[in-house]
């Protein structure tokens, strides 16, 4: 009530940031992306019902298994640090919660991203 | 964070109940009411009404419990036909126009009536609605053009062209689409909201607005456009009909097809 800015001033803020068609456009192209890895992955896993561990090392350990495995963890890591950013953008309104809980995840997903590349490049790249 | 309660003082208590006497068919209103002036809490309000002596519609048993039940009901209301979009509450769960809502259309036998959910309110059913016309200001919704006016005519549109506008001339910017919209809710100070994004895209549609490029950037925006993630209570509530979800979509698709993939 003792605001005394007119309601425009508001409305128009700090205007528009010209962006976020990136995050919209990475959001839909990592999707349509896990589509596809998903329904590898499972079909992978489905394959090897009941082998043993050797089977399963030496599955992983093809090239293109490899490969795929870490398209898979790295657009699904990304495609959940978009996600969250959404969630946290649209829910946490205290700004110093809102920027760390947003530096957080994205820095646990890159990271989560590394751990699962390194992993499956061990495997493969054992010889 | 979001508000998921209600703060104390906004907290809803028992009101007062109006019996009707003597009514041949007696319909019950549960009303929402709050004013400025006393301090109390809001309350919700019981009126039975007559309808064997009432319209068809909620616009017309407010009408009358105003007249003869309880002159201080406060509500807005001007065409009483769907247009000037002044009635819009929430109706038996769902915002709609008070004037083209029929009472028998309501499910159960109470008919709740609230002003549109998060707004703050005035008094009673009047909602402030203060920055939702300022937000529908900031996307400057005129023929915006580049070239000079034509000396003796109006500028032509094709009437292939003018039927892009169907679909979108016809909000009345009563802001039941807005106010039902979760996004709206958490984010309203920077989200436009659907019925601006409607409005917007009725501009970025018009064959004669020359001002598109710029229109697309003032939106370009993680809050005043991005925050839509197609919950489509828009257009489900929407009076007229409409689908601004889909002006939304439209908004990003053009947005998508100006840069590179």
């Amino acid at each position: 009530m003792s605001d005394l800015r007119n309601p425009l001033q508001r409305a128009r803020g700090l205007g528009s940031a010209k962006s976020g068609v990136g995050h919209w456009w990475m959001q839909r192209m990592t999707a349509v992306a896990l589509v596809v890895l998903s329904i590898w992955f499972v079909l992978t896993l489905l394959s090897m019902l009941h082998a043993d561990f050797a089977t399963a090392h030496a599955m992983l350990a093809k090239p293109w298994n490899a490969v795929l495995m870490i398209a898979f963890t790295t657009s699904m890591f990304w495609h959940a640090q978009l996600g969250l950013q959404v969630v946290i953008e649209d829910y946490v309104h205290t700004r110093w919660l809102e920027v760390s809980l947003m530096v957080l995840v994205k820095l646990l997903a890159v990271l989560f991203a590394l751990a699962c590349a390194l992993a499956v490049l061990r495997v493969a790249l054992a010889g | 964070m979001a508000e998921f309660t209600l703060p104390k003082n906004s907290k809803i208590q028992p009101g007062k109940h109006h019996p009707a006497k003597d009514a041949k068919k007696p319909r019950t209103f549960k009303i929402y009411r709050w004013s400025p002036d006393d301090g109390q809490n809001p309350r919700m309000d019981t009126f039975e009404v007559d309808m064997a002596s009432c319209g068809p519609m909620v616009l017309d048993a407010l009408l009358k419990i105003k007249n003869e039940i309880d002159s201080t009901l406060t509500l807005r209301r001007s065409c009483r036909e769907g247009i000037c979009g002044s009635c819009a509450m929430n109706i038996d769960g769902t915002n709609t126009l008070a004037c083209t809502k029929a009472i028998d259309d309501c499910k159960g036998g109470e008919v709740s009536i609230y002003p549109l959910p998060h707004m703050p309110v005035v008094k009673d059913l009047v909602p402030d609605l203060t920055h939702f016309y300022a937000q529908f200001a900031s996307i400057k919704p005129w023929l915006r053009t580049q070239s000079p006016a034509p000396s003796d005519a109006e500028r032509l549109q094709s009437p292939e062209d003018r039927k892009k506008l169907d679909g979108l001339y016809e909000c009345i910017l009563c802001a039941c689409c807005s106010t039902s919209c979760p996004s709206y809710w958490w984010n309203g100070d920077k989200y436009l909201g659907p019925a601006i994004l409607l409005q917007a895209y009725r501009w970025i549609a018009d064959s004669r607005d020359e001002d598109t490029g710029e229109r697309l950037d003032d939106l370009e925006d993680p809050f005043k456009l991005y925050r839509c993630h197609t919950i489509m209570n828009c257009a489900r509530t929407c009076p007229k009909g409409l689908n601004p979800a889909k002006a939304i979509a439209e908004i990003k698709k053009l947005i998508v097809e100006r840069r590179s993939a």
